[in-house]
């Protein structure tokens, strides 16, 4: 039976450390990080968990002790946000080249400057390319559940990959609402044991890890790593797939809410996603064909199972919370038409950029994107494809 | 009560809206619903204006953004009636309900021919009397229930009751004041129009 409760993503993100009960947390327990290390500091103080807590003075050192303990052949994780992140842009990149499956809670929030602490993507999206599997979660529930699957798809053989779990910062992180959280123990058994094949404290099997890797080497192994990502996506199913057994709560690489026979639709991540559901649900009321594809696993990128979800579409909208500054269209834009074009799928795209620094997604927002896909129908013109949503004039 | 019901409260930092935000939130989620509580962050400051949210219903609840059409708008400073527009977006089916002593005339004349309900309840009377202290968010509290009918005076009492028990873990003292309070404001809470 799962338990009925009610708790901020925050606090949602937190119980399942508790629960996952890993070895090591490394965590900078103060601004920009959240309330996440916070909480579990008190699990540990009350003896809830056996974790050691490691209360560093940066989060570089955050990431860096993760890297020791998870490479000593311990589970580590940690949580941050925003300029936390950035400042463990090195050692995100190290966790992954040594294919060290640490988890980290990304409450995500808007890098500065100038500065801000409200929420956009800004902070994920620096580290897109650095070799972290990336689960996006709509609500508490989703950023919950995440983490509970995050250790058995890093740590599986065939991946050996770090994953971050993101959430909305405020908008999801911050805020209280229902959540069905699972047993103890019967988290306790989906998690398992982590029993690594290779780490430093086995004397049976001295190796050195992170050494230099020259010339003849760092290619292959970042083809590894990359062979790791392409692996990752068969995981990232059959996790859920076992995960749906204990939950009945279904996961993929996307969710796609009434997409089948949508004309147009929305793709975007996050908290973003419940108010296009909404906002969906109105416009169908009204015999409007509108559709969301809410993207949950950004890295490994499912391009060709997203250009199939698409490929009946009129018109699609790709909505980025964190913009490129490239002057062409955001990160997930670039990606999902990628993914187009790759697989020879032709459908209008607009590029929205939206809800930087914490401006506020209405519905209205939304409606007036689905509105422009209509026009983008009807008129059968596709004028300025880089668009942003809610700027003020 | 059908479908969503969505509270705005506007308050000053330090006057506990957040908390009483959370609590009803609190209240409703035991009562079977489905919630969300939410302040909207901005600079922390003692005595600036701030917001937060509420939103109640029956069913899953996927929207995710602040609240620009509330039923019902929580008032608990009525210095923020000539600074802040209380009633933007307050349906006229709904209700607006102020912490304030100050008279139907002005009242109406600062709420712009507001045309909803407008409930009036003095929470400083209230929480001096009841807790020999100003926190004016738990008899506001008890007033959005009484106004909006989210549930009954009993479900709000012994859900409450239970709630100060695990708040005020360490400060069992202040249990009966609070509840207290909770009885007078759904007492004293009046429509004025």
């Amino acid at each position: 039976m799962s338990i009925r409760e009610r708790l901020s993503g925050n606090e949602a993100c937190a119980i399942a450390m508790k629960q996952i009960n890993p070895d090591v947390v490394a965590a900078f327990p103060i601004t920009p990080s959240t309330e996440i290390p916070q909480y579990f500091s008190t699990f540990v103080s009350n003896g809830a968990v056996d974790t050691e807590f490691v209360a560093v003075e940066s989060e570089h050192s955050a990431m860096s002790a993760c890297v020791g303990a998870e490479a000593a052949g311990g589970r580590a994780m940690t949580a941050t946000s925003a300029n936390g992140l950035s400042f463990m842009w090195e050692m995100i990149y190290i966790a992954s080249s040594m294919r060290l499956p640490i988890v980290m809670s990304l409450v995500n929030r808007a890098v500065s400057g100038p500065l801000n602490i409200h929420n956009d993507h800004s902070d994920a999206m620096g580290v897109r390319d650095a070799g972290w599997i990336m689960l996006f979660s709509e609500n508490n529930q989703e950023a919950y559940d995440n983490l509970i699957m995050a250790h058995r798809i890093a740590e599986n053989e065939n991946v050996m990959l770090p994953l971050m779990v993101c959430q909305d910062g405020f908008i999801t992180s911050h805020s209280i609402e229902n959540i069905e959280l699972i047993e103890d123990d019967v988290v306790k058994d989906f998690v398992g044991k982590y029993e690594p094949k290779h780490y430093l404290l086995n004397d049976k099997e001295p190796v050195s890890m992170g050494p230099l890797d020259l010339q003849s080497y760092l290619f292959e192994h970042k083809k590894q790593q990359s062979q790791a990502m392409y692996n990752a996506k068969q995981v990232i199913l059959d996790v859920a797939k076992e995960f749906e057994k204990i939950t009945g709560r279904k996961y993929s690489f996307f969710e796609e809410y009434k997409l089948e026979d949508a004309e147009i639709a929305i793709v975007c991540m996050n908290s973003t996603a419940g108010t296009t559901k909404f906002v969906v649900d109105n416009l169908r009321k009204n015999g409007v064909k509108a559709g969301l594809l809410k993207l949950r696993v950004f890295r490994p990128f499912p391009a060709e199972e997203i250009a199939k979800a698409l490929s009946h579409l009129k018109a699609i909208a790709v909505l980025d919370k964190s913009d490129s500054l490239n002057a062409t269209g955001g990160a997930l834009f670039t990606d999902v038409t990628s993914g187009l074009y790759t697989n020879n799928v032709q459908v209008p795209t607009l590029s929205y950029i939206y809800g930087i620094g914490g401006r506020d997604t209405k519905a209205s927002d939304i409606e007036s994107v689905f509105e422009d896909l209509s026009n983008v129908v009807s008129s059968g013109k596709l004028d300025n494809p880089y668009r942003y949503l809610g700027l003020r004039g | 009560m059908d479908g969503l019901l969505e509270i705005r409260w506007h308050g000053r930092g330090g006057q506990g809206a957040k908390t009483a935000s959370l609590l009803l939130a609190d209240a409703a989620f035991n009562t079977g619903k489905y919630i969300q509580g939410f302040p909207e962050y901005g600079p922390e400051r003692m005595g600036a204006p701030i917001t937060a949210y509420n939103r109640i219903s029956s069913s899953p609840i996927t929207i995710h953004s602040n609240i620009y059409e509330p039923d019902y708008v929580v008032v608990v400073d009525d210095t923020l009636l000539e600074a802040v527009d209380v009633t933007a977006g307050l349906k006229k089916t709904g209700a607006i309900v102020i912490n304030t002593t100050k008279d139907a005339e002005y009242l109406k004349s600062v709420l712009k021919g507001y045309e909803g309900d407008i409930y009036t309840i003095d929470a400083r009377e209230i929480s001096i009397n009841a807790l020999g202290k100003y926190f004016p968010n738990t008899p506001m509290l008890a007033a959005i229930v009484k106004v909006s009918g989210i549930m009954s005076d009993k479900e709000l009492l012994d859900d409450m009751e239970g709630s100060f028990k695990h708040k005020f873990a360490k400060k069992p003292e202040v249990i009966s004041g609070n509840m207290k309070a909770l009885e007078m404001a759904l007492d004293k809470v009046t429509k004025i129009n």
